[in-house]
């Protein structure tokens, strides 16, 4: 895999800073402590030469200059190494930061149009935090001014952290505080700035908005076929807004019955193929509910798509609908005028609810859970603590659904269709892990790349049952999370297709796979082997769930990760390929020697002794 | 041919223990077999009593299905001999040559329940006379559960079965009774070799040689090696250099420091069992004195005491914890499985397992750190001395020294801490079920493999030996053939192997040892005891630690005369308190001498934690558990293993080691080519090189691609490949819970979350 140079070039100057110490934990992509010497976080290092002039500095540090230019010139630079386009905007010195593990740190803040960077000198090892501004949820003012004429902010993240800071209140009263700096930065659609994507604009060596060719990827399925057909009817967006141009439908259902179905599915959000099996045919639909109402209103319409999807399988004459929200909530669904499918309208379908929660109860969830992981452990009722956040039962839940998909499909050799009400949150989560469950090619990091692309992200944890089946690794996972939030890449902006087309995101920004697939050896699972034919099947037991420490919990300095196994199978990778190296030697030596002895029978040379351990 | 007796064709089964079929049906659908099947006897095994034909339920679904055969019960184990040929469900490599998959060591039963009509009802001895269930339910030690079906059979033989097995599983019995007798009378067990051994710790050299291995400066006590100070010493001990020879039968050992470790600077660690406390005496008091000065010489004037018992769990506590806990794991059916998986997390906690453990690995990082970072000798007591004082004393030399987490090593140390350090193992198993040794029974052993396996989870390249390795080793506790887990202590082993000799002329009976694991396993199998992930030493490691050994770096070195006169600081002086409180007072977080001077002790470990982890990782250096909530693990391998629902086809942890194995027997393949190479070339021998590498040894994992979590203990082939599905949602209970309005309410629909 080629690498620009500067990549690498940044990955040994940071090899000396980042010593397994609290500061690397805190910097930016961070998950990792054992890779010490490679880009953990790449892009922010790419153009390290051009920090040194003070050109780039906004006109708000005039009075400072000095003191800046100082820096500069000091081997220990204050401030980030910028990103191509990134500019400092601002830099406060004598910043407190408290930290949750280590405690009050007095250091430098500086704040760009991409990141918040702060810096403290004084300890053995210098700490670092490195964050995008994206992460930021919310700024807090903390209280007023304290007896030492501080004033204090905390920054709520999405990466589950807070951060506190102190810093002394501003003599001149008209000069902006650093932290208005960066609310207007860490929130530029409300301020009339644009996302730091769109003015990003690293050259990758891959072009990351070609991973995900919908045309591609459908071909590879199979498809068209003789049951289903792709359809233009969506090209601009006027069947559906929220979903793609490109729709896979069953064959003998026209465009003009696709209108009809529309207005009887929320938000136009028709049956769509999402996968098929290769053997059975048998296909995972998804779509959002059917506007049934109080009075249980019907389409024949849609009826008779139902059962076209049933008919393209001809292996069963059974169709199951699951719908992935608790039954209660399905039937207060009537009341404005959506619902479910009845099992009289709808012959031989059976419909089962799956009795996920919506993304109210998963967000409320989720914050208990911050609360109970960070910033420590209470280490007696750690266990009860996480139970009674029930994140993991949601997960068990999801992926028992997912599970329960899977296998209709594979063992039941059923076609399914899935929904919840719009179709946009659970349903992905359920279609995307039947997937990674059913179809290998999902499990390599280009597959899982389209799988996301296709069907939009999900949860990590599931992943640890299965270490050997998986060509990305955990950080793999990590760093597309952090970057979920970060608004370097443009992957992860805007809410749908149209949306993305009218914004020129492909053109204006850059596509995360890009940055992934042009070092893809740091995020590949050295364990895989590649069983694409393999369906896996996920043991949905909290026995085996786990909270995802990796991710949840990684700012604790305690809690370091550690990827022995990995390391060793690379070590042992390595040293396998010496010895092959050698073996080969030897024969060619043994090839020419006995050449050469036939010729003149000169004396053995003494070998290199072969070593007895590894 | 399995006998499918499922009404309907093996739909799932209600929950109940009623079979749908008669014994009438059965035997116009078929005719059982009348022939009694019996099981290859071990030497010496004689059976009792048998009955035929039994129902075995098949493990995997509780449906009403099964396999018949004959159940049989013989002084060694209760074995159920299908009628089928069967299909080992124990690979074949890791068979156990003692007992089968359906064989359950008499030792090795926990519970019996009878199923009467729909009831399960818990059988506690006793003759149950003309009465006996339909259904026996024999649940394991090493967590395996049996259902037998007793319906089938004449109704005599099904009588005489099942009051067979519970009189000799259920009721007391003498030792002589125990299987290893008859196996040992029948049978020559094979020296072990000495090289390359586990030492025993049962003769002077071996103690010796643990003695200089570790730099210590003690007295070794040779005066007892028949017994003739004390019956409750062992043979050979270590005491510290000033204890007289007067001091050592004082207490009959009692409050007499044993020595168990020395760190490299000179300090050392010391158990003992407390001193009776109710004598009114002065004796007792002064005697303890003594002792502590002798501690204290040994290493700078310093010692810290630990009495355990004040912040360990009781041996009733860990009993009691780990009677709950094991309940988790011993299920009768699918539906009982997905029910309590429900409120697994809080279900966990209540049981109090997992801090019993996290206690233990937290004390043991206390002495640690008063041995690495204070230089202080320790002394750690409780009222035994053998039972939290090997599990802490263990603990801290594994965790301290490199030495015990290789196989031998840690063969060693258990035989030195554990069996020569006098741990009650037969009161502790209660294997004789005697009524007045009820209380004494408590799972400690177990309790140190636990914590021990949660280093080895937290630190694997650390640890020659494997997670297999632990789970074998805590399952062969419950096998009654080995002399290591049979007695109390020394003086009772020598005792009994001598009286039970068959004749004087021949010695005393020679029992096998635990670690002749090839009484068990052929060597293939012990192959997987072996950990892939071991990162071995290197020489420059080896070079790298002597020269970074630090000095002795104890600031507080006190003239000895101060100690001398420890009536000045008020130290066992004053005579109304009882020495329990004094001894009480004086808790690790004390100096000795200085007792002003307590340290924050929480504070302190986490710094001391801290401090360590923020070191690079050095496999052979000091290792120190993590204990936050998230680190303390369920033994996976142990407890989920003969559970159907659970297991990961082709997941779980053997994904990753047997991965790892296959590419290191790649590399030693590669090895011993370039060896033959080398020879090859020296010799100008030619050709012979392509071809040997294709005769290389058939490795395990790479035979069957995907093996479940529960490798190597059972394989998957005979289960079927259907997912298994939670039969019980939890959603009825977590709306309860959770806010209602919230789960109410409507997914953002028009105005979905943004990131922007």
């Amino acid at each position: 895999m080629e690498k620009s140079g500067s990549i690498d070039s940044l990955g040994s100057k940071q090899s000396s800073s980042r010593q397994p110490s609290v500061d690397s934990l805190s910097s930016t992509s961070t998950s990792r402590s054992d890779r010490s010497s490679h880009a953990a976080k790449p892009p922010l290092a790419v153009f390290s030469d051009n920090v040194s002039t003070s050109t780039e500095f906004s006109p708000e540090l005039r009075g400072r200059t000095k003191a800046v230019v100082k820096v500069l010139r000091d081997a220990n630079k204050e401030e980030p190494q910028l990103l191509p386009k990134e500019h400092v905007q601002d830099m406060a010195k004598d910043v407190t930061y408290i930290c949750p593990y280590i405690g009050a740190l007095r250091g430098t803040l500086t704040v760009t149009n991409y990141r918040l960077f702060f810096k403290c000198t004084d300890r053995e090892p210098v700490f670092v935090l490195d964050l995008p501004l994206g992460v930021v949820s919310r700024v807090e003012k903390i209280g007023g001014a304290s007896s030492r004429g501080e004033v204090s902010y905390g920054l709520v993240c999405k990466d589950i952290r807070n951060l506190r800071f102190a810093h002394k209140q501003m003599e001149d009263s008209l000069r902006k505080s650093i932290f208005e700096v960066l609310m207007k930065f860490a929130f530029p659609v409300s301020n009339g700035l644009p996302i730091f994507a769109f003015e990003y604009g690293q050259v990758y060596p891959e072009n990351g908005w070609k991973v995900y060719d919908a045309q591609a990827e459908y071909k590879r399925q199979g498809l068209p076929n003789e049951s289903w057909r792709i359809t233009k009817v969506n090209d601009h967006y006027e069947l559906c807004d929220t979903y793609p141009s490109t729709l896979v439908v069953p064959v003998n259902i026209s465009d003009e019955e696709l209108k009809r179905v529309a207005a009887f599915r929320a938000k136009g959000r028709i049956p769509v193929l999402s996968w098929i099996h290769p053997e059975s045919q048998a296909t995972v639909t998804r779509c959002s509910q059917p506007m049934v109402g109080v009075n249980g209103k019907r389409s024949k319409d849609d009826e008779k798509y139902l059962q076209a999807i049933m008919d393209a399988n001809a292996q069963s004459h059974k169709l199951f609908i699951f719908d992935a929200r608790p039954s209660v909530n399905a039937a207060a669904n009537k009341m404005k005028g959506g619902g479910y499918e009845s099992e009289d309208a709808y012959q031989n379908a059976e419909l089962v609810f799956l009795d996920i929660h919506n993304i109210h109860v998963m967000r409320e969830s989720l914050r208990k859970l911050k609360e109970v992981v960070y910033p420590n452990i209470e280490e007696s009722h750690w266990l009860s603590n996480l139970e009674s956040t029930h994140w993991l039962e949601h997960i068990k839940l999801i992926l028992a659904g997912a599970l329960r998909i899977a296998d209709k499909v594979e063992s039941g050799k059923t076609s399914v269709v899935v929904h919840c009400s719009d179709g946009w949150d659970r349903t992905a989560q359920l279609t995307s892990l039947a997937m990674l469950m059913l179809d290998g090619h999902y499990r390599t990091i280009r597959g899982f790349q389209v799988l996301l692309e296709k069907e939009w992200l999900s949860f990590g944890h599931r992943f640890q049952l299965f270490p050997a089946a998986f060509e990305f690794n955990e950080y793999f996972l990590v760093t597309t999370l952090d970057h979920l939030y970060s608004c370097l890449f443009g992957t992860f902006l805007c809410n749908s297709e149209q949306q993305r087309v009218k914004e020129e995101v492909p053109k204006k920004t850059v596509s995360l796979w890009a940055y992934i697939n042009s070092q893809l050896e740091e995020f590949t699972n050295p364990l895989y082997v590649n069983y694409s034919n393999h369906v896996l099947f996920p043991v949905v037991s909290m026995r085996h769930l786990e909270l995802w420490v990796g991710y949840y919990i990684r700012w604790n300095p305690r809690m370091r990760p550690q990827e022995p196994v990995h390391q060793r199978y690379k070590e042992l990778l390595a040293k396998r390929a010496e010895l092959q190296k050698r073996v080969e030697e030897l024969q060619r030596e043994v090839t020419n020697r006995s050449a050469s002895s036939e010729r003149a029978g000169s004396p053995t040379r003494s070998i290199t002794p072969v070593q007895t351990f590894v | 041919m399995l006998s499918s007796l499922g009404s309907g064709g093996g739909k799932t089964a209600k929950p109940s223990f009623v079979s749908y079929v008669t014994p009438e049906e059965i035997k116009s659908e078929k005719e059982p077999y009348k022939k009694e099947n019996q099981p290859d006897l071990l030497p010496g095994e004689v059976v009792f009593c048998s009955a035929c034909p039994v129902l075995k339920y098949s493990q995997d679904d509780m449906s009403q299905r099964g396999v018949f055969g004959t159940l049989l019960c013989t002084n060694f184990r209760v074995s159920f001999v299908s009628d089928e040929v069967q299909v080992e469900e124990t690979c074949k490599l890791f068979k156990n040559k003692l007992y089968g998959e359906n064989d359950i060591p008499l030792a090795c039963v926990d519970n019996i329940y009878g199923g009467y009509e729909d009831k399960k009802k818990l059988i506690t001895g006793g003759l149950l006379k003309n009465k006996y269930p339909s259904k026996i339910i024999v649940h394991c030690k090493d967590l395996r559960v049996f259902q037998f079906s007793l319906t089938y059979s004449k109704e005599e033989d099904a009588k005489k079965i099942f009051q067979g097995i519970v009189h000799h599983c259920l009721e007391p019995k003498s030792l002589r009774c125990v299987y290893a007798f008859s196996y040992c009378e029948n049978t020559t067990s094979p020296e072990m070799q000495r090289k390359e051994r586990t030492m025993l710790f049962d003769c002077l050299e071996d103690w010796t040689q643990d003695m200089k291995r570790t730099k210590g400066n003690c007295r070794l006590v040779t005066e007892n090696s028949s017994f003739e100070l004390s019956q409750k010493l062992p043979q050979f001990f270590i005491v510290p250099l000033n204890v007289t020879d007067e001091d050592l039968v004082k207490f009959q050992g009692n409050g007499l420091p044993m020595w168990c470790w020395s760190h490299h600077s000179g300090c050392a660690l010391f158990k003992t069992a407390s001193l009776p406390l109710s004598q009114e005496d002065n004796v007792p008091q002064t005697y303890m004195e003594k002792m502590l000065t002798a501690v204290a010489h040994n290493h700078l004037y310093s010692v810290k005491t630990e009495d355990l018992s004040d912040t360990l769990p009781t041996i009733q506590d860990i009993q009691l914890s780990y009677n709950k806990f094991k309940q988790f794991f011993l299920i009768d059916n699918t539906t009982e499985f997905w029910m309590s998986d429900m409120k697994w997390f809080s279900s966990l906690e209540n049981c109090g397992w997992l801090d019993m453990i996290r206690q233990c690995l937290l004390k043991a990082v206390e002495v640690v750190e008063c041995l690495e970072k204070e230089n202080t000798n320790v002394l750690i007591m409780e009222e035994s001395g053998s039972d939290l004082c090997c599990v802490i004393s263990s603990l801290v030399q594994l965790m301290l020294d490199p030495h015990y987490r290789t196989l031998l090593g840690f063969q060693s140390l258990v035989q030195k801490e554990w069996v020569a350090g006098g741990h009650a193992f037969l009161d502790r198993s209660n294997q004789l079920h005697l009524k007045e040794k009820v209380e004494s029974q408590s799972p400690v052993f177990l309790l140190f493999l636990e914590c021990v396996w949660q280093l080895h989870q937290q630190h694997g390249p650390a640890f020659q030996f494997s997670e297999t390795y632990l789970t074998v080793l805590s399952d062969s506790v419950h096998v009654p053939v080995f002399a290591t887990f049979l007695f109390n202590n020394d003086s009772h082993r020598a005792n009994v192997l001598r009286a039970e000799s068959p004749s004087s002329q021949r010695g005393p009976l020679n029992c096998p040892s635990v670690w002749d694991w090839s009484v068990q396993f052929d060597c293939r199998a012990q192959d997987l005891f072996t950990n892939p992930l071991y990162a071995q030493k290197t020489k420059q490691d080896r070079s790298q630690r002597k020269s970074h050994r630090p000095k002795h770096q104890r600031q507080l070195s006190l003239p000895s005369s101060a100690f001398k006169t420890p009536t000045k600081k008020g130290f066992f002086k004053d005579e109304a308190d009882s020495l329990k409180k004094i001894l009480g007072v004086k808790r690790i977080s004390r100096w000795m001498l200085s007792p002003s001077s307590d340290f924050p002790p929480m504070s302190s470990i986490k710094e001391f934690y801290e401090t360590w982890q923020a070191k690079p990782l050095d496999y052979h250096g000091m290792l120190l558990p993590c204990l936050d909530g998230p680190s303390i693990r369920v033994w996976m391998q142990r407890y989920l293993r003969w559970i159907h629902d659970v297991q990961i086809l082709g997941g779980g942890p053997v994904a990753v080691l047997s991965k790892v194995s296959e590419l290191l027997a790649e590399v030693q393949e590669l090895r011993s080519e370039l060896d033959r190479h080398a020879r090859t070339v020296t010799s100008n021998h030619r050709g012979a090189i392509r071809t040997r590498a294709k005769t290389a040894p058939e490795n395990l994992a790479r035979s069957s691609v995907r093996l479940s979590s529960s490798f190597p203990f059972v394989t998957s082939r005979n289960w079927s490949f259907k997912p298994a599905i939670p039969t019980s949602m939890l959603q009825s209970l977590m709306m309860s819970e959770v806010a209602g309005d919230l789960a109410s309410r409507e997914d953002d629909g028009s105005e979905p979350e943004t990131v922007v």
